[in-house]
């Protein structure tokens, strides 16, 4: 369905890219390449039986975290769904932490007690991956509502996708984030299926920014394939959050290439579908655009090893670590 | 006679009340083109269309208030949750309207509704996607709350169920979709919402248990046997109303009860069983009432954690130790 202020993305072929340096672009290139090995690296851990649960990956989707985290100040705060690890790592978490995690270790970064949905990170501000689906959203506004409170000056990302948008702790988190212009930018990135629903059977309206209309919140809706751009208008909504304390909503278009989790063979769709959102992955078109605007390719070789290297010693770590041992001690605080 | 899964047991209890009432309807999210999270509802859209087998949106609290809704005017909704976890979301339609409404109506609104899906704790998923909360609706009244162990009893039971008046909260066992039981073919026999029964037999003690842990007593007995304790082990199979008579009887006839629960300690529903245990056997009973549970703590990630938290073999042998004055 569509309505007159609702228009379909269609994913730009070739990508108009916002302007750039090999200085900006370098570092988000690198971020988006480490998320994908990272999560390369845990498929295949999970394969082994080395991680266990639901794993839910991210890959095809790293402009979006990334871009975006890209546009905060470390003191700005992130929330997260059960789809997390990527924007763990963009807010500055560890590999090594991440990756322990997930293997269930004393060292991951939630002493082995969460697992790949419930990553958090009081360091970075990380304020955790949850997996009630819509919950996290009015916590991501109450975290706004304490910067406004105090005049902090931080500003919140809620990021979320776009199946949640048809849940009640959406709802009331748009609507309290509105009325009290908490500062705070709520991303939907909607990677067009909710488990395995395609969004036209779970949406009366496709297009998720419209719903800040009805509250008079600014909204945004872009496509989520250049990660420059992702920075620069999720950067507009900081802006504004950090200036004037208004919320916005803003809807990224994206695709996982995955299945929902692990365990999803994602048969409702079909490969060649799947093959064409592959064809324009991000990751790759961001490594082109590093390479057309003179990144030598002898600093792209240092860099793609460096993350390998990372993400190779992140997975060693995991392997080496002892297994976690005290589930009690966190149930209170004493 | 066949022998079948759970899921499969589920799977035919509501295709089976689906032809026989086209009032009856399943809603709940990837039931339909999914075929269901646990694949529970599988083939069920290609038999009866998406008119009755209704695909929802991730919105718990809509979707189980639609069902009270149409309830109310006559519908028999089946909601399914995707796992009982996701039904805190909605649970104050389930308190709050579908426990209350024929009450509140002085009796002019019944409400013959059926939420299901699989509960208590899964592997591996952490805290808000392993937990068990069948003390919480047990508390309800207004509310049915069935709990199957086998795909017997899942059949039975729901197809009682899906008949019943009331709303009746139906919560599976996670970790049992594979396990399987014999079930009788072309089986329209009813199990009746309200009776507990007797897994197996023995006269030294009695096991009570629900769900996934009377396989857990059952697996417990057998060792026990090996070391001559004959353990009784009952199944409870409806928490809400509980049969206090088959409990008791069993009580009275070994003295010894040990109750084994996947929950959590405080508040769980064991406590309540052990009150009516103590209050109806007293003068019969040899040894205090023991209680098998989780530990006291939301439930950790790690495979090693999750396992020291819940409930083992290991454990329950332990109790019955204690209860027989052996430790
Ligand atoms: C309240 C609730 N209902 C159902 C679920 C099960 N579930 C987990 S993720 C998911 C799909 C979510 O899709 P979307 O919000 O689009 O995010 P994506 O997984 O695509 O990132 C569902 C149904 C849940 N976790 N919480």
């Amino acid at each position: 369905m569509s309505t007159p202020d609702s228009k379909r993305i269609e994913q730009e072929d070739p990508v108009e890219y916002v302007e750039t340096t090999t200085d900006e672009l370098a570092p988000l290139y690198r971020q988006m390449l480490a998320i994908r090995r990272m999560e390369e690296a845990s498929a295949k851990a999970y394969s082994q039986g080395k991680i266990g649960g639901f794993l839910h990956l991210i890959i095809g989707q790293e402009a979006v975290c990334v871009g975006a985290t890209a546009a905060l100040k470390p003191e700005d705060y992130v929330v997260a769904t059960y789809r997390e690890h990527g924007h763990a790592y963009a807010k500055g978490v560890a590999a090594r932490g991440i990756m322990a995690e997930l293997y269930g270790k004393k060292t991951g970064c939630v002493k082995g007690l969460g697992g790949s949905m419930h990553i958090f990170d009081k360091a970075t501000n990380f304020l955790g991956g949850y997996g009630i689906v819509g919950g996290h959203v009015p916590i991501g506004a109450g975290a706004a509502f304490a910067s406004k409170y105090r005049g902090d000056g931080r500003v919140t990302l809620c990021f979320f996708g776009e199946g949640a948008s048809t849940i009640g702790g959406f709802a009331e988190g748009l609507a309290l984030a509105a009325l009290w212009k908490l500062p705070i930018v709520l991303i939907c990135e909607n990677n067009q299926y909710s488990m395995g629903t395609p969004l036209y059977r779970s949406l009366a309206v496709e297009d998720v920014s419209l719903r800040a209309l009805g509250h008079g919140m600014a909204r945004d809706r872009f496509d989520g394939d250049d990660v420059v751009k992702v920075k620069r208008r999720i950067g507009e909504a900081v802006e504004r959050a950090r200036t004037s304390g208004e919320p916005t909503l803003v809807e990224v278009v994206t695709y996982r290439f995955r299945g929902h989790s692990m365990s999803d063979p994602g048969l409702y769709r079909t490969k060649d579908e799947v093959e064409e959102w592959k064809r324009r992955d991000p990751l790759n078109r961001c490594r082109q655009r590093l390479i057309d605007i003179g990144f030598a390719d002898a600093d792209l070789e240092a860099l793609e090893a460096d993350v390998k290297a990372e993400i190779e010693d992140a997975v060693k770590f995991a392997e080496d670590s002892p297994p976690a041992d005290d589930y009690k001690s966190y149930v209170v605080k004493e | 006679m066949a022998v079948i899964s759970y899921r499969e047991a589920l799977n035919q209890a509501m295709k089976e009340e689906m032809d026989r009432d086209a009032n009856v309807f399943i809603m709940g999210e990837e039931v339909g083109h999914y075929n269901g999270a646990y694949k529970v509802t599988q083939g069920l859209l290609q038999r009866f269309s998406e008119r009755r087998i209704v695909d929802a949106p991730i919105a718990e609290m809509g979707f189980t208030g639609i069902g009270i809704g149409a309830a109310m005017v006559g519908l028999r909704p089946i909601i399914e949750f995707m796992t009982f976890n996701f039904s805190l979301v909605a649970i104050d339609q389930i308190v709050n309207n579908a426990a209350k409404i024929f009450q509140m109506s002085g009796g002019q609104y019944n409400i013959p509704i059926v939420f299901r899906g699989p509960g208590g704790p899964a592997v591996q998923v952490g805290s808000q996607h392993s937990q068990s909360l069948e003390s919480y609706y047990a508390h309800v009244p207004g509310l049915k709350v069935v709990m199957p162990s086998t795909a017997l009893d899942a059949k039975g039971l729901l197809k009682s169920a899906i008949r019943d008046d009331n709303p009746v909260v139906f919560i599976e066992g996670e970790t049992l979709y594979n396990t399987t039981w014999e079930v009788p073919e072309g089986d329209d026999e009813l199990i009746p919402i309200g009776l507990a029964d007797v897994k197996r037999a023995g006269s030294d003690i009695t096991l009570i248990a629900w769900s996934k842990m009377v396989w857990t007593c059952l697996e417990a007995a057998k060792q026990l046997a090996e070391e001559g304790i004959e353990a009784e082990v009952v199944d409870v199979r409806t928490l809400r109303p509980l049969d206090v008579e088959t409990l008791a009887t069993s009580v009275k006839k070994t003295g010894r009860c040990v109750i084994v629960e996947v929950g959590w300690p405080v508040a769980g529903y064991g406590a309540e069983v052990a009150y009516q245990m103590q209050k109806h056997c007293m003068d019969m009973l040899d040894a205090p009432i023991e209680r098998v549970t989780s530990d006291d703590v939301p439930m950790p990630y790690a495979k090693n954690l999750e396992d020291e938290v819940q409930p083992q073999v290991k454990d329950v042998i332990e109790a019955v130790k204690r209860a027989l004055y052996l430790i």
